[in-house]
C-alpha cells in the first residue's frame, strides 16, 4: 500500500512541474505590468527599473522561473509585490478558511447527493425518482451567486438567522464559525450535491441489476441489508471518484461564493491578487490549489483501492 | 402418493410493457416430490428462468404473477415480503448460471455464506465459523480454512459455483432451484459441480429444480423432465420416457437437434444436422458433406511452431512479472474445404491461436503461411490483402455487429474497405450475400437489434463471404446459440464450404458439435496441442488422457447411458502463467495412425 502511494506521489511530481510552468507562463501573458502598479505616480524610468531588478523582473523569463520555483521547494513562494508579505504567510492564514468551506460543503453535499441518490435509484420510475431528479435538475441549474444573494436576503435580511457575511475561526468560536459558514457551505454544496446524486443514481442502477443482488436477495436477506450493504458499498467505487474530481469545480465555485459571502479565503485572496498583478500571490495560491485537487485525487485513488479487493490484490 | 414438496398450480408471470401487459409463462403446473430432481428444459424465451424466479418471488414490481406456488401445501405467492424472505435460502435456496457475477465482489467468500447462516438463525454467533468451514469442506474445496478469508476474483469458475452451493446448503433447505448452473463452466468442471449437487442431493434428501437448455445435462440428472417452449409447458414426464417416446413435436424436434457424441461413427465426412420442424416436429436427414480433401497440394494455412505469450502482473515500474504461455509452439495444417477443430477448456488458447493467425494479436514467434502470405512479417499492405483470405466469425452475435450501423452497412463495409466493388454494385452484392446466408435482401435496412440471436450470426457471416476469404476462424461461432439455431448455423456453415470450398479453423468446446462438422480435431491444453488426428480416431481412439477426460465428461443426451460416474477427483485447469525467462520443455511426439499424433510422456 505504501509503495502504490509513493508510485503515485512520484507521478504526481511531473504534472505538478508541468501545472507550475503553466501558471509562471500564463501570468506573463495577462496584459499590465505590476511595476507600473506599484510604482503609482513615480514614473520615471529609474525608479521602474530599480523596483524591476529589486523583484528580478529584468531577468529572462526562465531564470525568474527558476528562481521562483527554487524557493517554492524550500518553502518560500516569494513576497506579494503589493503587500511585501511573504506569500506563504499569505496561504498559511487563508487556506485553513477555504478548506473549511470546502470540507463543509463536501459535507452538504454528501449528506444531500448521496441518500437522495439512492432512494431515486431503487424507486426508479416511481414519483420519488422524479422529484428527486427535478430537485437535481434545479440544484444544477441554479446559479450560484443567485442561490448566495436569495439566501442572504431570506435568511439574514428578513429573518435575521444568520450574519450574512464575515468569517471567525472554528477554533476561536465554533458557533460563530458554524454561524458564518453554514449558508456558503450549502450554496455551495447545492451544485455539487446535483451532480453527485445523479452520479449514485445511475451507480446505483448498474449495481442493483448485478447478479450478486439477486444472490442477496435468494438468500432472504431484507431490502435494507440488500441495498446498503451488497448494493451501496458496490456502488460508492465510481462515486469516491467522482467525488475528488468535483474537488475542482468546488474550488472554482469557492471563488465566488467567498465574493459573495466577503470571506476572506483562498477564493478572495487570488480575485484581489489578480486585479492587482500580483504575481507571486497569484502563482502560489494557484500551485496550492493544484497541489490539493492532485492530493484529493490521489486520496480517492487510495479510498477506491482500499474499498475493491480486486484492487487490493493487483498492488 | 406423498405430498409434493413444490407443486405449481396454474402459474402465469406478465411484464408490463408499453403495450401492457404481456404473459411470458402460461398456465404452468407441475409438482417435486421431496427427493427428487426434476429438470425444466427449454430454450431461450422459453419462460423456464421466469418460473424459477416466479418460484423465488424475486422478479422485480414490473411483473405480476398469479396461479399458486404450494410450498407443502402453503402458497408462497399469498406470503407477505416479509415471510417471503425467511423462505428465500431457508426452505428453497438457489444457484444461478453465472458465478463469476454471482457473488459479490467486495466481501470475502466466508463473510457471504456467514450471512445467511446469521440471517436464518441457523447457528449460533460463535458457531458461524466453524459452520462456513464445514460447508466449504462439504462443497470440497481444498484448503477451506484458508480461502475463507479470500474473495470472489480469487476463486476459478467452478470453485465458485461451489462456493455457491455451500451458501445455498447453509439453511438445510428442502428445495434447491439450480438454474443452468453449469451453463458458463468447462466441461470436466461441469462434470464435477452435477456429481456434487448429486451427492448432496442423497445425502440430506433435498429435492432439486434443474433448470438448463442442456439435453445431455437432463438425460444425466432428472428423474422427471419438463419441456417448456415459448411460455408454455408442453410436456412433462419421466425422462427415460421422454427421451424414447416423446409425445409433443417440440419435444421430439428438440431432442433431434440436439447433437450425440457417438453419433457419427461410422460417418466418413462431417454431417449435417437433420432439418427440424419446430413446431410439426418433422426431422429430415441432411446430407453429408463430402467433396474430396486434397491434401497433396499446398496447404491453404499452415502454421508452424507458433508461440503467443503476453506480460502478466506487474512490478514497481510497470514491467510484467510473468508470461502467460497462451500459445506454445503449436503447428499444424489446414487444407481447403476442410474443417479442423480446435477444441479444449477455458484458458487453453485456442482463441489465442485463432487469433495469433490472422495477426490479431501479435504472437511471439512461428511462421504462419495463409493462403501465400507470410502473416507474421508482412507489412501493413500485405496485411489488408491477406485479410481478404482470412476471416474470423465471432461468439457473441450481440456485441459483434455495430449497433449502430444497418445490415446493409455491415456487409457492405468490408466490400468497400478492400475496393472489391463500388457502392451500387456492393449493395447488391450485399443483397445477394444476406440471401446467400438464408436471411433477405430486403433486410438491408433494419438495425441489429431488429434480429435474433442466429440471425445476427447470420449477418456476421454475410459480412465475412463478402470478401471471398479462404478460410474462416470461426471462434466459439455456434456456442451461443439455442441448440435448433445451433444446428442451423452449423448447417448454414456446411452448405457454405461444400460449395465455396472454405477452410475452417472450428474453435470451440462443444465435443458434440465438433465431432459433427469436423475432419480432423486438435486438442488443446495449457497452451499446446496434445493430440490431433482425424475425427474419427481422435473419438474413436483418444490416446492422451486429456482427450479422454475431455470427452468422458461430455453429458451424453441418453438417459440409459447414465451413471457412467466420473471419477471423483477434484481438478482444476492449471495455469499458463509462468515466470520470466521460463523455457518450456522440449516435446516429443508419437504417430499413433496415419496423420493421428499425440504428445508423448
Amino acid at each position: 500500500m505504501l509503495i502504490y502511494i509513493a508510485k503515485r506521489l512520484l507521478i504526481a511530481l511531473p504534472t505538478l512541474l508541468i501545472v507550475s510552468m503553466l501558471v509562471f507562463g500564463l501570468q506573463h501573458l495577462l496584459p499590465g505590468d505590476p511595476v507600473l502598479a506599484m510604482a503609482g505616480e513615480e514614473r520615471d524610468p529609474e525608479t521602474l527599473a530599480r523596483i524591476r531588478a529589486s523583484l528580478n523582473l529584468d531577468q529572462p523569463i526562465p531564470i525568474q522561473y527558476l528562481r521562483w520555483l527554487g524557493g517554492v521547494v524550500t518553502g518560500d513562494f516569494g513576497t506579494s509585490l503589493r503587500t511585501g508579505e511573504p506569500v506563504s504567510a499569505l496561504i498559511a492564514q487563508k487556506l485553513p478558511v477555504t478548506i473549511q468551506l470546502a470540507v463543509m460543503a463536501m459535507i452538504f453535499a454528501a449528506l444531500i447527493g448521496i441518500p437522495t441518490g439512492i432512494i431515486a435509484a431503487v424507486n426508479k420510475g416511481s414519483p420519488v425518482d422524479w422529484a428527486a431528479n427535478l430537485v437535481a435538475l434545479s440544484g444544477l441549474s441554479i446559479p450560484n451567486f443567485w442561490l448566495g444573494i436569495m439566501l442572504i436576503l431570506l435568511v439574514s435580511v428578513n429573518l435575521g438567522w444568520l450574519p450574512a457575511s464575515g468569517y471567525e475561526s472554528p477554533f476561536v468560536d465554533p458557533w460563530r464559525s458554524l454561524q458564518t459558514m453554514i449558508m456558503p457551505a450549502f450554496v455551495l454544496g447545492t451544485g455539487l450535491a446535483a451532480t453527485l446524486m445523479r452520479h449514485t443514481r445511475s451507480a446505483m442502477l448498474g449495481v442493483m441489476s448485478a447478479d450478486y443482488i439477486r444472490t442477496a436477495r435468494a438468500k432472504g436477506l431484507t431490502r435494507r441489508e440488500v441495498i446498503l450493504k451488497h448494493g451501496f458499498r458496490n456502488a460508492l467505487l465510481p462515486v469516491i471518484t467522482l467525488t475528488a474530481l468535483l474537488f475542482g469545480e468546488l474550488l472554482a465555485g469557492a471563488v465566488l461564493t467567498e465574493q459573495i459571502f466577503t470571506i476572506p479565503g483562498f477564493g478572495k485572496l487570488i480575485v484581489d491578487a489578480v486585479f492587482n498583478r500580483d504575481y507571486a500571490v497569484v502563482q502560489g495560491v494557484v500551485l496550492c490549489t493544484a497541489v490539493g485537487f492532485l492530493l484529493m485525487n490521489l486520496i480517492a485513488d487510495v479510498l477506491s483501492v482500499l474499498l475493491n479487493p480486486r484492487m487490493r490484490a493487483a498492488l | 402418493m406423498t405430498q409434493p414438496i413444490l407443486s405449481l398450480r396454474g402459474l402465469t408471470t406478465a411484464f408490463k410493457t408499453e403495450d401492457g401487459w404481456k404473459e411470458v409463462i402460461r398456465d404452468i403446473s407441475f409438482d417435486v416430490q421431496p427427493g427428487e430432481t426434476v429438470a425444466i428444459v427449454g430454450e431461450s424465451g422459453s419462460g423456464k428462468s421466469v418460473t424459477s424466479l416466479s418460484i423465488m418471488g424475486l422478479l422485480d414490481s414490473r411483473a405480476r404473477v398469479s396461479g399458486q406456488v404450494l410450498l407443502d401445501g402453503r402458497d408462497l405467492l399469498a406470503l407477505t415480503e416479509a415471510e417471503m424472505r425467511s423462505v428465500r435460502g431457508n426452505d428453497i435456496a438457489m444457484i444461478f448460471q453465472e458465478p463469476m457475477t454471482s457473488l459479490n465482489p467486495v466481501f470475502t467468500v466466508g463473510r457471504q455464506i456467514a450471512e445467511l447462516l446469521i440471517r436464518h438463525g441457523k447457528v449460533a454467533r460463535d458457531q458461524v465459523r466453524a459452520e462456513v468451514l464445514r460447508l466449504m469442506d462439504r462443497v470440497r474445496i481444498p484448503n477451506a480454512a484458508a480461502r475463507m478469508e479470500e474473495y470472489p476474483h480469487q476463486f476459478s469458475g467452478g470453485m465458485r459455483q461451489r462456493v455457491m452451493i455451500a451458501m445455498a446448503l447453509a439453511a438445510r433447505p428442502r428445495l434447491l432451484i439450480a438454474d443452468e448452473p453449469t451453463t458458463a463452466l468447462d466441461v470436466t468442471i461441469q462434470g464435477q459441480i452435477l456429481d456434487l449437487i448429486k451427492e448432496i442431493q442423497e445425502e440430506q434428501g433435498m429435492a432439486v429444480l434443474f433448470i438448463t437448455h442442456d439435453m445431455g445435462v437432463v438425460a444425466e440428472i432428472a428423474d422427471r423432465t419438463v419441456v417448456m417452449y415459448r411460455g408454455d409447458r408442453v410436456e412433462t414426464g419421466a425422462t427415460a420416457d421422454l427421451f424414447t417416446d416423446a409425445r409433443h413435436p417440440y419435444t421430439r424436434a428438440l431432442l433431434a437437434a440436439v447433437p450425440r457424441l457417438g453419433d457419427m461413427t461410422d460417418q466418413d465426412w462431417p454431417l449435417r444436422f437433420p432439418s427440424v420442424d419446430m413446431d410439426s416436429g418433422t426431422i429430415t436427414a441432411q446430407a453429408a458433406v463430402s467433396n474430396p480433401i486434397n491434401r497433396s497440394a499446398t496447404p491453404v494455412l499452415s502454421v508452424k511452431n507458433l508461440v503467443t505469450r503476453f506480460g502478466s502482473g506487474s512490478d514497481l515500474l510497470g514491467r510484467p512479472t510473468g508470461k502467460v504461455h497462451a500459445v506454445e509452439n503449436v503447428s499444424f495444417d489446414l487444407w481447403q474445404g476442410e474443417t479442423l477443430s480446435l477444441v479444449g477448456e477455458s484458458g487453453c488458447g485456442k482463441s489465442t491461436t485463432g487469433r495469433s493467425i490472422l495477426r490479431l494479436v501479435q504472437p511471439e514467434a512461428g511462421h504462419v503461411q495463409l493462403d501465400g502470405f507470410d502473416v507474421l512479417t508482412a507489412g501493413a499492405r500485405d496485411l489488408r490483402r491477406m485479410r481478404r483470405s482470412g476471416q474470423m466469425i465471432f461468439q457473441d452475435p450481440f456485441s459483434s455487429l455495430n449497433p449502430r450501423m444497418t445490415v446493409g452497412q455491415t456487409v457492405i463495409e468490408p466490400i468497400l474497405t478492400h475496393k472489391l466493388a463500388g457502392r451500387a454494385e456492393a449493395r447488391d452484392r450485399a443483397a445477394e450475400l444476406l440471401r446467400q446466408v438464408g436471411l433477405d435482401g430486403s433486410m438491408m435496412d433494419r438495425y441489429p437489434h431488429e434480429f435474433s440471436g442466429g440471425q445476427r450470426q447470420r449477418i456476421a457471416i454475410a459480412r465475412v463471404l463478402g470478401l471471398n476469404p479462404k478460410v474462416i476462424v470461426a471462434d466459439e461461432s455456434v456456442s451461443a446459440l439455442d441448440v435448433s439455431i445451433k444446428a442451423q448455423v452449423c448447417n448454414l456453415l456446411m452448405d457454405l464450404q461444400d460449395r465455396l470450398g472454405l477452410a475452417y479453423l472450428f474453435i470451440s468446446h462443444d465435443m458434440a458439435v465438433v465431432e459433427r462438422v469436423s475432419h480432423r480435431v486438435a486438442v488443446m491444453y495449457l497452451g499446446e496441442i496434445v493430440e490431433i488426428g482425424p475425427r474419427e480416431a481422435i473419438f474413436a481412439d483418444p490416446q492422451h488422457p486429456y482427450t479422454r477426460r475431455l470427452i468422458a465428461a461430455v453429458p451424453i443426451p441418453d438417459p440409459a447411458r447414465r451413471g457412467l460416474r466420473r471419477g471423483g477427483e477434484i481438478d482444476e485447469l492449471k495455469s499458463p502463467v509462468r515466470p520470466l525467462g521460463f523455457q518450456p520443455p522440449q516435446r516429443q511426439w508419437r504417430q499413433v495412425s496415419d496423420r493421428h499424433f499425440v504428445m508423448a510422456g
